[in-house]
């Protein structure tokens, strides 16, 4: 608080305490786990000496769940792309009754939580071994779960009175819906497709409500791999597998913060009266 | 033009009534078969009640906390520009792409058996203390899964906020309580409504830390998971999921109609 130069703000040393405080609670433990994972034994510390060998502990046992959940995080964004888009477009055109009802019942995947969709999908679709076993039962789970996400994000886009413009004149010059939808549109938006792009990634491949319950021993995610190793291995193979976590979703974290950054500077210089 | 805005939703439609509501409609429909009473069991029988009133209490406290301290945070970090700060912000967001099982596994390192704090306690002399498998733990874990999401919609408001106001308030000569009242509240408030109900719904519906925890502090997921896998109870298990469902559903929705508009919903 003494600290504090003189002419700042009043309350702003308690705010700039706490915020070191909380910047503490949050990666103080994450640095730990970080060097637990390369440490050669967690008890004695850093004396032991530092390791990879329990990273391809990790690999060896788990590798085939980050492949999975690679897979999904991909199926999901492909099905946004192709099914959450057109879908976020006709939302934001359409001025039906029924429109706004489904925009409603989208968020509902959401709202309620992972277990009790989890619990629907396997009461709805248990008795079909054949999809209950396979990857596709997952797939299906993160899908409801993930596409509200990108349906939302670019329905706000296309919502923008400058593309409502363009569209009117793009159709106004004798357009056809494939070729404004394809060549207009879609460009107009596309840094709100590429961020509810990233969002459905990492969403997918973080998700653990609903994909413990899908999961079978031959469709383990990279969260279901975790969950098993925090429960049966020791301490050193579980923050090894987290610190594998943090690197397959830190180039996409990174590309989320570009993508938002982009879009503001974007916005900036497309804005009228900016 | 309709028929193409129709053909533009029906792909997503389908599967949304394939895969989300169908199997709705029939967990709905399930308790039915073992009588009308299963629907409410949750409030009928003492022990799905108590597991209901406690994750409540857990979530609301957790949403209270992580709010409150959110939103210093978003004071500090939306009206300072310093080097770092957005690495710092992207650090401090980085939890809400973790699964819970991660945030669950945190606490153990830290406040586990083998954890820095019972190292710490037993150098002190006090033998080795743990937190990590009763509410302190869970109560922990809770906050910190909460905190980015509440820090990121605070910082993203007060860098919209206009310094004038403040800075005429504090010409005026107003103390920093009244600033904090009459200038920062109406401000943050809309957004603390908006993320606090996100919040309160995602504390109540976590099952991936409570999970990893195990904890002697039983929330309704770790309860409806139970019922469903180790006895088989898939009415009981069906009708807790609804309550649960309609409870964090109806806070989302209450949210967005007092905040008159679709912030509730940016979940």
């Amino acid at each position: 608080m003494a600290a504090a130069p003189p002419g700042s703000r009043p309350g702003a040393g308690v705010l700039a305490w706490a915020t070191g405080a909380i910047a503490i609670f949050t990666l103080a433990p994450l640095a730990l786990s970080v060097t637990a994972g390369l440490m050669a034994n967690y008890a004695q510390g850093l004396r032991a000496g530092l390791t990879t060998r329990w990273l391809g502990e990790v690999w060896a046992l788990y590798g085939s769940t980050v492949a999975l959940s690679l897979a999904l995080a991909l199926g999901c964004v492909a099905i946004a792309l192709l099914v959450g888009v057109p879908c976020g477009y006709a939302l934001a055109r359409s001025r039906s009754r029924a429109a706004r009802a489904f925009e409603e019942l989208l968020t509902l995947p959401v709202a309620v939580p992972g277990l009790a969709t989890a619990l629907a999908l396997i009461l709805a679709y248990g008795q079909w071994r054949a999809f209950r076993q396979s990857p596709w039962f997952i797939l299906a789970g993160h899908v409801v779960f993930t596409l509200p996400f990108m349906v939302r994000t670019v329905g706000a886009a296309f919502r923008r009175e400058d593309l409502v413009a363009l569209d009117e004149a793009a159709r106004t010059l004798g357009a056809g819906f494939v070729r404004r939808f394809v060549g207009v549109l879609v460009p107009a938006v596309a840094p709100s497709i590429v961020a509810g792009c990233l969002m459905v990634f990492t969403l997918s491949i973080g998700e653990f409500n609903l994909t413990w319950m899908l999961h079978t021993p031959l469709t383990r995610t990279l969260p279901v791999g975790l969950a098993d190793s925090y429960a049966s291995m020791r301490l050193e193979i579980g923050s090894a597998y987290t610190l594998i976590f943090l690197l397959v979703i830190a180039p996409v974290l990174w590309a989320m913060q570009a993508a938002a950054h982009w879009m503001e500077n974007r916005d900036a210089l497309t804005r009228p009266g900016h | 033009m309709n028929a193409a805005l129709a053909a533009c939703a029906a792909p997503a439609a389908a599967l949304f009534g394939a895969f989300w509501l169908l199997p709705m409609a029939e967990l709905a429909l399930l308790p039915a078969s073992k009588g009308w009473d299963t629907y409410f069991v949750v409030l009928t029988q003492p022990r799905y009640l108590a597991s209901l009133l406690q994750t409540t209490a857990l979530s609301a406290a957790v949403t209270l906390v992580s709010l409150a301290l959110a939103a210093a945070v978003g004071l500090h970090l939306g009206r300072h520009r310093f080097t770092g700060r957005r690495l710092l912000l992207a650090l401090l967001t980085l939890p809400l792409s973790f699964p819970g099982v991660i945030v669950g596994f945190l606490v153990i390192l830290v406040g586990g058996r083998q954890g820095s704090f019972a190292d710490l306690t037993d150098a002190l002399g006090a033998g080795r203390i743990t937190f990590a498998y009763g509410l302190t733990g869970l109560f922990l874990a809770y906050v910190y899964f909460s905190l980015p999401r509440a820090i990121a919609s605070f910082t993203a408001v007060v860098e919209r906020l206009e310094p004038d106001l403040e800075e005429a308030a504090r010409t005026l000569g107003a103390s920093g309580a009244r600033i904090a009242r009459d200038v920062w509240w109406p401000a943050l408030q809309p957004t603390a409504l908006a993320a606090g109900a996100i919040l309160f719904a995602t504390a109540m519906g976590a099952f991936g830390t409570a999970f990893t925890l195990a904890s002697r502090f039983e929330v309704l997921p770790i309860t409806i998971y139970n019922e469903f896998t180790n006895y088989a109870n898939f009415a009981l298990a069906a009708s807790l999921s609804l309550a649960l469902g309609l409870l964090t559903w109806a806070v989302l929705l209450l949210a967005q109609r007092l905040g008159g508009g679709v912030a509730g919903a940016a979940a």
